[in-house]
């Protein structure tokens, strides 16, 4: 390898790094360094080695792959830009209560009252009202008491054996051949384990289309507090299309969260295709492993444009390998609500409990049925 | 062949060779993985090829293949090392019957219990600790499915090549493992594991290639048959069904249908053998009410094509 192919190589692979950067995909340095080594290897003079090294070292995810190919053209063959106007993504950014807002919304009414009793009183207040009533700062104050609400799950039996006191199924070897050492090799003292326990995976499955609009952010605020508290829980919304939003969420900072959660979900308030969305749910998550032996929470209103037959065999699916299927449906309340929506009726018979969502007192009955589960 | 490939086109010949045809790009990333001695990270559909990738590379190098299946709840004891509990306690009565435990510490005894003789040595450490010339293939078949601690303690063995066990010292690697990592994408493995590695996105044959990919693996299906097979198999992964058959299936499919002695496909033998390609009820019914004809139809304009 001469020094100038060499120093191409390098000149190449950081000028293509910093174009995927500019496309959102994620090019840490140690990768390009990798990148540089394998050029070296393969060489820069044919186009399909370069294309392959490249995909093997720089890209991670397959959702990289389309952005990376456009990339690669342009770096590499000089074809048309991938800015092209027809990606440029709608953004529909989530109503979320950003600093500025809190600041001006705030002091007005707290020249008025003292902040604390405000609060506390207000959350007080709050417990049964309809979230659809609330206002921005209702909101805010409602964010801390969802923050309390622990999410625990139920249980299932791990894998992993813990020590016991109590006479246990298993001995415990490794304590009992420690312990016998003390009598010269003679197990005396026995030790036990037993089978531990693990909370399980819950995965929340927010609705987000237009007809949830009232409830939808206040909801993913419960969901970010379940995210972010716990291990082991998985966030998706659910809209015209399926968007993972658990890496969003799992900041602690609220704001942060939903902020990152708005640029993430780019159907928010669109229309709803409940069947196909959790039938892709299904494909290329829940059945293959994330939703087995989960608890399962739907958040929605089960109004679906979709064919309910759809949705019914996708509910019978998710049904079959979750631990549980809970709904939660903040128009339950709704005086004289039967669930009428034809995705709700086609949904119901794969349910296993059926719950409201509507106020914090519905959630905290939730986070119940949920730890009961 | 035992010895570091020059070229992709090596590795090409070398998987061919032991059964395996690759496509360009996972040539590639198995070239780099060995040039530049790093884990090779796939992920793919299930049935694409991915574990049979490692046990085709330990073949063809001639070495063990070290296979490490994670489930949830994988943990130390059972993936990198344990103690041999029963033939410790048999030492310590051993070394009470002969009277040789008289007069030593108990800090002594206990020395001589944690030695490596003892030690069981699971997958990892013994991949780590191997003493032959050329390094084994190490599979982590599914990595997905076991829990983030486990995920964390395998980025620190495969940036060291080292294990330490703490009552008997640190095990190095010589000469670290080939390592392959295999998911099916249940959840995303963590980034930094998958910096460590080179990535590779397992995808479906094209047709050309799982022709032949049949014609290798089971030499007893004529040419025609083949081709039907393959065509047929691009078919229905055209059908949305839940579980697009894979390449797996495809060899399956064209060994039973050499079983029964089928030298052209019909829509009767199809039928018959739906089961061997489509696991789920659901997708076979929905083969059923596409049509099982359109799918045959699509079989023989393939098979055509090459007569």
């Amino acid at each position: 390898m001469t020094f100038t192919v060499e120093s191409d190589a390098e000149h190449l692979a950081v000028g293509f790094a910093r174009v995927l950067r500019q496309l959102d995909i994620p090019t840490p340095l140690d990768s390009v360094l990798t990148f540089i080594n394998a050029l070296a290897l393969v060489g820069i003079d044919n186009r399909d080695s370069v294309y392959w090294s490249a995909r093997a070292t720089l890209v991670r995810r397959p959702e990289d792959i389309a952005g990376f190919n456009k990339a690669f053209a342009v770096f590499w063959e000089h074809k048309e830009s991938p800015y092209a106007p027809d990606e440029e993504e709608l953004h529909i950014t989530l109503a979320v209560d950003t600093e500025e807002e809190g600041a001006e919304g705030g002091t007005a009414e707290i020249s008025n009252e003292p902040s604390l009793t405000l609060r506390f009183s207000g959350v007080e207040t709050l417990r049964d009202k309809d979230f659809a009533d609330y206002t921005d700062d209702e909101m805010r104050q409602a964010q801390h008491f969802m923050e309390s609400l622990r999410l625990a799950s139920a249980l299932r039996p791990a894998l992993r054996m813990t020590p016991t006191r109590s006479r246990g199924r298993q001995p415990d070897m490794r304590a009992t051949v420690r312990a016998s050492l003390a009598a010269g090799g003679e197990p005396m003292r026995r030790r036990w384990t037993t089978k531990s326990d693990r909370p399980r995976r819950i995965v929340f499955l927010l609705d987000v289309s237009g007809s949830m609009e009232p409830y939808a952010r206040a909801l993913l605020r419960f969901v970010h507090a379940g995210v972010a508290g716990r291990q082991r829980v998985e966030a998706f919304t659910l809209g015209t299309r399926l968007t993972r939003v658990t890496r969003e969420l799992s900041s602690k900072d609220p704001d942060r969260a939903l902020r990152a959660t708005g640029d993430q979900v780019h159907d928010w308030s669109g229309g709803t295709r409940l069947g196909e969305t959790l039938r892709q749910f299904n494909d290329e998550w829940g059945v293959r492993g994330m939703a087995r032996g989960a608890i399962v929470v739907i958040l929605s209103d089960g109004w679906d444009r979709g064919d309910p037959e759809v949705l019914a065999e996708q509910m019978q699916r998710l049904q079959r390998v979750s631990f549980r299927t809970v709904w939660v449906n903040p128009l339950k309340v709704t005086p004289g609500y039967a669930p009428l929506a034809r995705g709700m009726a086609a949904a119901l018979p794969y349910v296993d409990k059926f719950v409201e969502g509507h106020s914090l007192d519905a959630l905290e009955q939730l986070t119940k049925v949920i730890n009961h589960a | 062949m035992p010895s570091e490939p020059s070229t992709p086109h090596d590795v090409a010949a070398g998987l061919a060779a032991n059964g395996y045809l690759a496509d360009e790009g996972l040539v590639t990333a198995v070239f780099l993985a060995l040039s530049l001695h790093r884990p090779l990270f796939l992920e793919g559909e299930a049935g694409v090829g991915k574990t049979e990738l490692a046990k085709t590379i330990a073949r063809w190098q001639g070495t063990e293949l070290i296979r490490l299946q994670c489930y949830e709840g994988i943990d130390a004891a059972q993936a990198v090392y344990d103690w041999d509990y029963s033939r410790q306690l048999l030492h310590l009565r051993a070394a009470e019957a002969s009277g040789e435990a008289r007069g030593k510490d108990t800090a002594e005894l206990e020395g001589q219990l944690y030695d490596e003789r003892f030690l069981l040595k699971r997958a990892l450490l013994r991949a780590i600790d191997h003493k032959n010339a050329t390094p084994p293939v190490l599979l982590i078949d599914e990595i997905d499915r076991a829990d983030d601690e486990f995920e964390a303690y395998l980025l620190e063995v495969l940036s060291d090549f080292q294990i330490t066990v703490p009552e008997v010292g640190t095990f190095t690697a010589t000469n670290p493992p080939i390592v392959i990592l295999t998911s099916n994408r249940t959840r995303d493995v963590h980034d930094a594991l998958k910096r460590r590695c080179l990535y590779h996105w397992v995808e479906h044959p094209g047709f050309e290639r799982e022709v032949n990919i049949v014609k290798l693996r089971v030499p007893q299906a004529s040419e025609t048959l083949a081709r039907q097979v393959a065509g047929a198999v691009e078919a229905l992964r055209g059908i949305n069904l839940y579980k697009p058959p894979g390449v797996a299936e495809t060899i399956d499919w064209a060994t039973a249908l050499g079983r029964l002695g089928v030298t052209e496909i019909n829509e009767q033998v199809v039928e018959q053998t739906l089961g061997t390609v489509l696991k789920y009820r659901e997708d076979q019914t929905r083969v059923r009410d596409h049509g099982i004809a359109g799918v045959v139809q699509h079989a023989f304009e393939r098979g055509l094509l090459h007569g």
